[in-house]
């Protein structure tokens, strides 16, 4: 089985498209829908670049992850039930979230342990989820020349810990953004470790996640890289909000709008949203 | 037996839930099986070559990383030089303490007069010890030491420098290997001997700001000389 | 010993705002991660080695009232004595009677985190012993009356001036101008002070890294030779050891000292692994003439058969503390109880109660380091999860947390409310945050802000937007 495609078998239900375009259901994360859509496009955007056909199913609206976190499994298995009964027919769940995505992918079968009939469907959804770039990268084999983006400066890139360690994200977004003119990547030494961001941590131990994100956000700067990267809204908006707070120069952007060329409005808690809404339209890559 | 321990052991058997009968049979089977039979487990490659040369240059390599010395003689006779040669080197008194094994005991020591050898031992007085080694490991330079009649365990601790004589025909790869010796010894022997230390390198302590120093409690410099009696 | 880990927060924020405590952290996330980092990298089998560590571990747990039991009848083969202990309690008091047995007057202590676990020094000394502590770090804490910060580096806290301060304080027989500014110093001093009491001690007491049931046989790993010293010179060795250190075989023992090391301090090997078998013999010109075991339960049989059991498998390395990002910010002493780090957000709800350790499991992040570094390859933030639904079903999380995951939960299973609230919300979050692109203060989200400015969204939500494209559903 050489296409990627048809790697999965469709006996839950999900249309056959072994020689057509697979259908992508783009789960867009919460964080995405809500304070940045942008990435959401961006995703799109590559998607189709990689030939996939994408679909949002309307009624997704979290992964379920700070019930879930929270020790509030009975929350936490009614949200990923409806995930699970709204991406039922995609041939792929990805998500522009590596945290998403490992919840999706590692946790939803351990929810449903007691109930057989609900673990082989979520364990049927969680062999057909993915992360937006291991997707493109690991599923789609996405030819570099695919990338058509442009990115004037040096780059840092921030390991989210659940791609990471849950999904072995690591050197799938690296490839990628090779592949966009103008880029240099100048690692982070702290690159594997966390932001202190961990969904409710960062409020309920606000003191102890704000030393982790102090000292993240230093290594950062000592980088002297002109944007930081991620491929998790959480931690980029923790670590956006200290770089913003310490007056630090550092744009900050999900690595996906860098990928699809649509890094060029203001970064994650830069002004000027107005001219930003107009960019975030997918378009062809502005390069 | 205690109150306790019954205590104990039914509470580990509830939690496990193990059954009576068949099921408990099987259980002890098992632990018996594996006792008896004492699988080997996965051995790092390094460890694997048989070949005793090898073995040395692996065991003079690792051993340099823990800032343990070594050294190679061709037989007993050169003990006493090869001794009394570092002990000049490193400026120590020659006076030594050692147990009255008899491979340390048969080396000629009279050929090197200056040298004051005593059998015993050691309340902290003597700053040099000398031991023969029952084995070692060459996959991290361990050695292993056995307490025993000629085998005193303070020599291993309280002298500031040890030196310890290995057979290379002792010398193996991985640590099974020094079990392997040891269980045929402790056919003979009934048992095991109330101590095996497994030594490599001197003493050492990363306790004051992750500085690693030597001589923290036991020896600050450990020796090691090689037989070559293959 | 008397635990603070209610008081958690207070605890993070005073280790906080203590800059000798933070420059002492700084130095240990380097100097552990590095070291383990290139042990593990010089061992190509490490990870294998991993997994068989955790699979005999699993068989022994399995099997462990088989194997405690043939421990004990070949310790007392050998002329050993074994106690079996339920709780901190009986164990203390088994200590002092062995002590009290030979009318002791001097007691030293190799390093054991058990002896933290049953507050053994306080008793012992409430009974008229005098207590020694020696192991270098340890006797540091000792001096200073803490406890330890760290499983294996017990005084990882303390800068080396502060152990000048102490030494000079304490050791008032020695010249107040000698020169104490370098570690060498400090450690020839404790050198020869600790060497007289080697001398001196009655009972020499140490815990265990592992119980061998083949030969019925402890083991020690140390690297200073002072745990060597302490069971090898008085006449009564006392070792105390939670029912979990047992493994089958002494094949069994070297395959997982592989991994433990390499893990802890990045060596390939300790410098001293010990195994004692019973007391000396007849003709040993050395050694202790009484070899006692404790063992010791403490609610650990009580773990085995629940989502716990795997936690019994810690051989105590200190890896996932080495690699935690939390630990690395507030040190071992916030933690306030014996075990810091990820695998004392395990053990102190199990053995004090999820009442009183439950901050514990909920200060991480999940960032899942230390379950990647654990060479027996323990789930630490599954089983810190199960603490959380735990406290949650227990009713114990905070009443405004339950509020906000049952808002949100709400919400969330409700679509098109969903979509309703949060396109009212982003709308007004965006107008107001359109200028400056963030807040530097937003209600409801002190904790965020406090620290951090908050990044505005865009203002209309990616549904709607979709929607708005005619985007595919």
């Amino acid at each position: 089985m050489t296409d990627p495609s048809s790697s999965f078998s469709h006996a839950d239900g999900a249309p056959d498209t072994s020689d057509a375009a697979p259908t992508v259901g783009l789960f867009v994360t919460c964080l995405v829908d809500l304070f940045r859509p942008r990435i959401g496009f961006a995703a799109v955007k590559l998607l189709e670049a990689a030939g996939c056909r994408v679909v949002a199913p309307r009624a997704q609206t979290c992964c379920g992850q700070p019930a879930y976190n929270s020790g509030d499994n009975g929350h936490s298995r009614r949200i990923a039930a409806q995930v699970i009964d709204a991406f039922e027919g995609v041939d792929y769940l990805v998500a522009p979230s590596g945290s998403c995505a490992g919840m999706i992918r590692a946790h939803y079968p351990e929810l449903f342990e007691d109930d057989p009939a609900m673990h082989l469907r979520a364990s049927a959804l969680a062999s057909r989820s993915y992360e937006l770039v291991s997707f493109l990268t690991d599923v789609r084999d996405m030819p570099l020349a695919a990338i058509e983006a442009r990115f004037d400066g040096a780059v840092t890139y921030h390991d989210s810990c659940s791609g990471l360690r849950e999904l072995e994200i690591k050197q799938q977004p690296r490839r990628l953004l090779s592949a966009v003119e103008g880029v240099r990547l100048s690692e982070l030494p702290s690159a594997e470790i966390c932001c202190g961001f961990g969904g409710a941590f960062c409020v309920k131990y606000p003191d102890v996640s704000n030393k982790m994100v102090e000292e993240k956000a230093a290594d950062i700067v000592a980088t002297g890289a002109d944007a930081l990267l991620a491929g998790d809204l959480g931690c980029l908006m923790n670590m956006a909000g200290k770089l913003k707070r310490q007056g630090a120069p550092t744009r900050v952007y999900h690595v996906a709008e860098v990928l699809a060329g649509m890094a060029d409005g203001p970064g994650i808690g830069e002004a000027d949203i107005g001219e930003a809404e107009e960019d975030a339209a997918p378009a062809p890559a502005d390069t | 037996m205690s109150a306790a321990r019954d205590q104990i052991l039914g509470h580990i058997r509830r939690s496990l839930g193990r059954g009576e009968g068949a099921e408990a049979a099987a259980a002890r089977e098992a632990v018996d099986a594996r006792l008896t039979e004492r699988p080997r487990g996965l051995i790092p490659e390094r460890a694997r070559t048989p070949d005793p040369d090898a073995l040395v240059a692996l065991f003079q390599e690792k051993a340099a990383r823990v800032d343990c010395t070594t050294q190679v003689i061709a037989s007993l006779d050169e003990l006493p030089d090869a001794v009394a040669d570092y002990l000049a080197r490193e400026n120590l008194p020659a006076e030594l303490r050692m147990g009255a094994h008899p491979d340390l005991t048969a080396a000629p020591w009279d050929s090197r007069p200056t040298l004051s050898v005593s059998t015993g031992p050691t309340d902290g007085s003597h700053a040099v010890s000398v031991a023969a080694a029952f084995a070692g490991a060459a996959e991290t330079a361990t050695l292993a030491l056995l307490s025993g009649p000629d085998a005193p365990t303070t020599l291993n601790f309280l002298p500031e420098s040890e030196i310890v004589l290995l057979r290379k025909s002792r010398l193996v790869g991985p640590y099974e290997d020094v079990w392997r010796l040891l269980r045929a010894r402790n056919e003979e022997a009934g048992g095991l001997p109330r101590t095996v230390n497994l030594i490599t390198g001197p003493s050492r302590t990363g306790d004051i700001e992750q500085t690693i120093e030597l001589g923290a409690h036991g020896p600050l410099r450990l020796h090691v000389v090689i037989l070559d009696d293959v | 010993m008397q635990t603070t880990t209610p008081q958690f927060k207070e605890n993070a924020r005073t280790a906080l705002a203590n800059p000798q405590l933070q420059q002492a952290l700084t130095k240990m996330k380097v100097g552990f991660v590095e070291r383990r980092a290139q042990a593990r990298a010089a061992l190509p089998e490490f990870d294998a080695l991993r997994d068989q560590a955790r699979d005999i571990k699993n068989h022994t747990l399995e099997h462990l009232d088989l194997y405690l039991e043939r421990f004990e009848e070949k310790v007392t083969a050998a002329g050993g004595h074994v106690h079996w202990a339920r709780n901190a309690e009986e164990a203390r008091r088994q200590v002092i009677e062995i002590c009290r047995g030979v009318e002791a007057k001097s007691v030293t202590k190799g390093k054991s985190m058990i002896s933290e676990e049953i507050a053994l020094n306080g008793a012992l000394e409430e009974a008229g012993f005098e207590v020694v502590e020696t192991d270098l770090g340890e006797y540091i804490i000792q001096l200073r009356k803490e406890h330890p910060s760290h499983i294996i580096a017990p005084a990882i806290h303390v800068l080396k001036e502060q152990v000048a301060e102490d030494f000079r304080a304490h050791h008032i027989q020695f010249d107040k101008a000698r020169p104490l500014t370098e570690p060498r110093q400090l450690i020839a001093e404790a050198r020869q002070v600790l060497r007289q009491k080697y001398l001196d001690s009655d009972v020499g007491i140490t815990g265990a890294n592992f119980l061998i049931a083949e030969t019925g046989t402890s083991v020690i790993v140390t690297n200073e030779g002072n745990g060597d010293l302490t069971q090898t010179l008085p006449k009564v060795h006392v070792v105390i050891a939670s029912l979990e250190k047992v493994v089958p075989t002494l094949d069994d023992a070297s395959a997982i000292l592989r991994v433990l090391a390499r893990s802890a301090t990045g060596q390939e090997f300790s410098a001293y692994t010990t195994f004692s078998t019973g007391p000396r013999r007849p003709d040993d010109p050395d050694g202790p003439e009484q070899y006692h075991v404790i063992l010791l339960d403490n609610g650990r049989s009580g773990m085995l058969g629940t989502e716990y059991q795997d936690m019994l498998r810690c051989i105590r390395c200190g890896a996932c503390m080495n690699h935690c990002p939390v630990y690395g910010a507030v040190g071992g002493h916030a933690y306030g109880w014996v075990y810091p780090g990820p695998m004392g957000a395990v053990l102190t709800p199990s053995f004090i109660g999820v009442d009183q350790g439950g901050h514990l499991p909920n200060a991480s992040t999940f960032c899942g380091r230390c379950a990647e570094v654990c060479p027996m390859r323990i789930p630490l933030p599954k089983m810190m999860r199960h603490y959380r639904a735990k406290e949650y079903e227990e009713g114990l999380a905070p009443p405004a947390m339950r509020f906000g995951l049952d808002l949100w939960g709400f919400v969330a299973t409700k679509p098109r409310l969903y979509r309703l609230a949060t396109r009212i919300a982003m709308g007004l979050l965006g107008r107001l945050g359109r200028k400056r692109g963030r807040f530097a203060r937003l209600p409801l989200a002190e904790g965020w802000t406090r620290h951090r400015d908050f990044p505005a969204p865009e203002g209309s939500t990616f549904q709607d937007q979709w929607d708005a494209m005619g985007g595919a559903r």
